[in-house]
């Protein structure tokens, strides 16, 4: 593959990628590390955090998708049909649990009468009433989701860096920063 | 002679009678509520006791002879969470098995115009007394009425909340004690039912 001639995706959409992979990387060990905590205050501002990393990752959706109607991907780099499928399945999950597993976040936080209060600063509105039943079935859907999402961008994570080891093709060089020719 | 006696008869339990529809003595426990409010995170926080025991004699034309005493059950707290329930029972927060419970006694009460008052007195809880203050309306409603009103504590002032949860950056210092208290007049035993 020729490096001169890759082209690469938008600066705004590999910013936006690189940004959610982060938030989900810091997000997703805290949340399991803050939920077996004992309560103490420790535990009360990691939820916290966890909260507003997860409500960024929310909020960084929609210039997402903006970007992407703006400046489509660039055309997909040859590769057996089976695997352009695969790939493009794996991300539209992606996108559905990137919105689903910060909404049900968000979802259990109400329910749970824990409203939230991004970065301390501004109060999100309750998506629903409070209700103890509601909000452990919703900490079962935000764990389950939250899995589902692990377990993709593992699978992810694994088929950018098998393009780029074993296939040594631009796969993953689209995706980070350079000069596009 | 017979018929004067008979209407100052009725007129001794029309007098009896009024005097007892004004003064609300009877706590209706069952249509009253003791909850609060504070600060968890920035975010604001509510729970309620689900035991209390209230006591007062009111009669709005004669707020200054008025008095009320509460007793709360710290057991019976109700902070959305067993885990908070569990927490809040503890050495570091309530203790609530050296102290179980809390209470308010009245010291003097005033008007503050117009369905307005102001209850003074003293809030112990933890083994340490503080006086307060708070402000409340009095909604009549025929022999019956209701007491709305919220008392502005600090937590720390009564050691609520020790060691780690002493940093009020988390658990706001300030919290509020909202009480909604229903209370008819004592059943005039004299006065004949009509
Ligand atoms: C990309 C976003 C997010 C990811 C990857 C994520 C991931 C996780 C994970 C892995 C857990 C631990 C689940 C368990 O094992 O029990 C968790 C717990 C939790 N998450 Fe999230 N989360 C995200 C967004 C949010 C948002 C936006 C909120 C709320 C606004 C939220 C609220 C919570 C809460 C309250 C818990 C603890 C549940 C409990 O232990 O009671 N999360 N999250």
């Amino acid at each position: 593959m020729n490096t001169q001639s890759l082209s690469r995706y938008s600066g705004a959409a590999i910013l936006i990628h690189w940004l959610t992979a982060l938030l989900i990387f810091v997000a997703f060990p805290l949340g399991k590390y803050m939920h077996d905590l004992p309560l103490s205050p420790q535990k009360l501002e990691l939820f916290s955090y966890h909260k507003w990393l997860g409500i960024t990752v929310l909020l960084l959706f929609l210039p997402r998708l903006l970007v992407r109607i703006a400046k489509p991907p660039p055309t997909a780099l040859p590769a057996p049909a089976w695997q352009h499928r695969a790939a493009s399945v794996t991300h539209a999950l992606l996108y559905l649990l990137i919105l689903l597993v910060p909404l049900s976040g968000w979802l259990m936080s109400s329910a749970k009468g824990v409203s939230v209060v991004y970065l301390s600063l501004v109060p999100l509105p309750d998506l629903v009433d409070k209700n103890k039943e509601l909000g452990s079935l919703l900490k079962e859907f935000h764990e389950a989701l939250s899995t589902g999402l692990f377990v993709l961008v593992a699978l992810h994570l694994a088929a950018a860096i098998k393009h780029h080891v074993i296939d040594k093709d631009g796969t993953l060089r689209r995706m980070l920063p350079g000069r596009n020719t | 002679m017979k018929s004067l006696s008979r209407w100052f008869l009725y007129g001794l339990i029309w007098v009896s009678s009024v005097a007892n529809s004004a003064e609300l003595s009877q706590v209706q426990h069952d249509k009253s509520s003791v909850s609060f409010g504070y600060k968890q995170m920035g975010v604001a926080m509510d729970g309620k006791f689900r035991k209390f025991v209230a006591k007062l004699n009111f009669d709005p034309s004669k707020p200054a002879a008025a008095n009320a005493q509460i007793d709360i059950d710290l057991a019976s707290i109700d902070t959305g969470t067993s885990e908070g329930d569990e927490e809040v029972a503890g050495k570091q927060w309530f203790n609530s098995k050296a102290f179980p419970s809390a209470k308010f006694v009245s010291t003097s009460v005033k008007s503050l115009g117009a369905d307005r008052f102001e209850v003074a007195g003293k809030l112990s809880i933890k083994g340490k007394s503080v006086d307060a203050i708070a402000p409340f309306t009095f909604k009549p409603q025929g022999n019956v009425g209701a007491f709305d009103g919220t008392l502005l504590i600090k937590r720390l002032d009564f050691a609520i909340g020790e060691g780690p949860w002493a940093d009020v950056s988390t658990v706001a210092n300030e919290v509020q004690i909202k009480f909604h208290i229903v209370a008819n007049a004592a059943p005039a035993a004299a006065a004949p039912k009509k």
